[in-house]
């Protein structure tokens, strides 16, 4: 058979599997970011990890048509926004900068720790997105062409 | 409650950048202007209403050990209206000229600016050491982008050196912040500071040495002073200025301050270091400076002998001193990025950094060769222009504190740096090459920000002044002289 971009057909199909689960396993550490370790951070990465992980197998080209790196990219710097606007509305309800103004919730509930799982939510978008521009960014860069 | 906005404004800037531009620079242009005035408009504000009191805002409505502390005294708010003010005039020197760098992607460039101005904004404002550390990488990070932003090699080779120093010197930072940390149990810094009387002694001196080495090299003091040169001259003008007019007193000096007088209690060994080395940094730059042909690596050099006055007045440790330096913070901030912004006009229309290439100027370029002849007397210490009396003071002040061979070398210095200018103003400016007349002059945003700087070098003698001086300088003088009296601001006890 024809070899194409990426690595060969048996990374390529164990990738297509196995992609979805570690999102999902990602999403699973993000959502729980308050109750157990891990959170935005460590979630996005793995996210990010997984997208990374679709890049290697199949190769940058495939990435650039399958997913609209602009798009990633407005994500990544819209969630920071995000996250500032989420702590100025700390300041207008009345607390600090980021302070926390939605009911906590009871203890160990998956909905409680109030602005806690949003702002993971947030940090989650801007960490996996930027990991994952960043490292694209790299793959295509070249010093004797110059950025583009 | 200002004082989160001066972190916020200028963060909600850089992202909302990269968000709305597109192929065109001209709304990061408006949002980074917008942003900066307002910054300078709170950061004045704040300055002039705070006179001798210390407010203190505590994130996410949590109490002080617990939570991330801003402090707003004399010091912080004098040296944000300092970093601001020379933001402003940076971008309005940047807008012709990094559209003549760089064809396109120019709005990156305001994006990265913005937040070293929130790197900076939060070094200053903090109380906390750690966030601290992390507003410190958020300026640098910014910077090491910054400096290659022109996109050649010697570029990304004088960016990656500097990428190395700065890693060093933050690794020592971080060691040392964790030492403290382990020592005492909390990261804020009036608690650390409060708490430190009262531990092993040594732990200030192993922890001095650390943010000795680590904030030093970030202030470019004599022998941590290496990657100065290279990142200074190599960077776009507007960044040059930015980097030795501000970013090497906020990360450097300020927080050295700040930590060896209010946190530490201002010990005599340490003043004596800041002593030895703010002398030897004068001399060393300055005769280092003598021998450049290169007119920003020769700037860049001066940075370094500049600096050595601040650490000097500094180390002096007596209020006249420590006036002089505080003075000498602004007026180096006003005068170096003015000569900065002279040689990214030149470099721009003429295309050379090379001194004994320059000549008739004066014909070609008329305002910056005016404003660079003001810089150049305000550098070198001539009355009236503000050099002379910050120079003044600290003379006097080593003097009147005992240490005449120190004054003796800041004279000497000081006439080296005299002879350093009338090379750049006679060869330089006025020099004998005939330089036909360019197309293309200084924009208006280019001339607009050097006569601003211009007037302000002599407009801020006016600072010495005592009535003026009583509102404006003194107030700075008097946090940093009274020490660990920062614990009772802070804590309210």
């Amino acid at each position: 058979m024809k070899q194409t971009e990426g690595m060969t057909l048996i990374v390529k199909t164990v990738t297509r599997v196995s992609v979805w689960l570690i999102v999902l396993y990602g999403i699973y550490i993000i959502m729980h970011g308050h109750l157990s370790p891990g959170g935005g951070f460590a979630g996005g990465v793995i996210i990010a990890l997984a997208l990374l992980n679709v890049m290697l197998a199949y190769g940058g080209n495939f990435v650039k048509r399958w997913v609209n790196i602009g798009f990633l990219h407005d994500i990544e710097s819209s969630s920071a926004a995000i996250f500032l606007a989420m702590g100025i509305l700390g300041m207008a309800m009345g607390g600090g900068f980021l302070a926390n103004f939605i009911s906590k919730g009871q203890l160990f509930h998956l909905l409680s720790a109030g602005t806690i799982p949003i702002l993971n939510i947030i940090i989650s978008a801007k960490v996996s997105m930027g990991l994952f521009v960043v490292v694209w960014a790299l793959s295509i860069f070249h010093l004797d062409k110059g950025g583009k | 409650m200002i004082l989160p906005f001066l972190i916020i404004i200028p963060l909600l800037a850089a992202f909302l950048i990269t968000l709305i531009s597109g192929e065109k620079d001209n709304w990061a242009i408006v949002l980074s202007i917008l942003a900066v005035i307002s910054l300078l408009a709170l950061a004045l504000f704040s300055f002039f209403t705070t006179g001798n009191d210390t407010f203190i805002y505590e994130m996410s409505g949590w109490k002080i050990p617990l939570t991330i502390c801003l402090v707003q005294d004399a010091f912080s708010m004098y040296m944000l209206v300092i970093v601001n003010l020379i933001a402003l005039t940076s971008l309005m020197f940047s807008v012709t000229y990094i559209r003549h760098i760089a064809a396109e992607g120019a709005w990156k460039y305001y994006a990265l600016f913005m937040l070293l101005v929130t790197g900076m904004n939060g070094v200053i404002a903090t109380g906390d050491i750690f966030n601290l550390f992390v507003f410190m990488e958020i300026a640098l990070f910014s910077t090491y982008a910054l400096v290659a932003f022109g996109g050649k090699a010697e570029e990304y080779e004088a960016a990656f050196k500097y990428a190395v120093m700065g890693s060093i010197s933050s690794t020592l930072i971080l060691l040392g912040i964790g030492v403290l940390y382990s020592a005492t149990s909390t990261l804020t810094m009036a608690n650390i500071a409060a708490i430190l009387p009262t531990i092993n002694p040594q732990v200030v001196f192993w922890v001095g040495a650390l943010f000795l080495a680590g904030f030093g090299l970030k202030a470019a003091i004599m022998p941590f002073h290496a990657w100065l040169p290279d990142a200074h001259s190599s960077a776009p003008a507007p960044i040059s200025a930015m980097l030795s007019g501000v970013l090497i007193k906020a990360l450097g000096v300020y927080v050295m301050v700040r930590i060896f007088f209010n946190i530490f209690g201002g010990l005599a060994v340490f003043n004596t270091i800041f002593m030895v080395l703010g002398t030897v940094s004068i001399m060393i730059g300055v005769l280092l400076a003598l021998g450049q042909w290169d007119f920003k690596r020769l700037l860049a050099y001066h940075s370094i002998s500049q600096i050595g006055y601040i650490i000097l007045g500094f180390g002096l440790a007596n209020p006249l001193g420590i006036l002089g330096a505080v003075f000498h913070l602004l007026n180096h901030a006003l005068f170096k990025s003015l000569l900065f912004y002279n040689a990214g006009s030149v470099e721009m229309i003429l295309g050379t950094r090379n001194l004994k290439k320059m000549g008739n100027m004066t014909k070609i370029l008329p305002v910056t060769s005016f404003t660079s002849m003001v810089a150049s007397l305000s550098i070198a210490g001539m009355p009236p222009f503000n050099g002379f009396f910050s120079k003044l003071i600290i003379i006097v002040a080593a003097i009147q504190a005992g240490h005449p061979v120190f004054a003796f070398w800041a004279v000497l210095g000081s006439l080296f740096t005299l002879a350093s200018f009338m090379k750049v103003q006679r060869y330089g400016f006025r020099g004998e090459n005939k330089i036909e007349k360019p197309d293309v002059g200084a924009s208006r945003g280019m001339k607009s920000a050097m006569i601003i700087l211009a007037v302000l070098c002599l407009v801020s003698s006016a600072l010495i002044i005592p009535g003026i001086r009583e509102v404006t300088l003194d107030p700075v003088v008097t946090v940093i002289m009274n020490k660990t009296g920062y614990i009772h601001e802070v804590l309210g006890r």
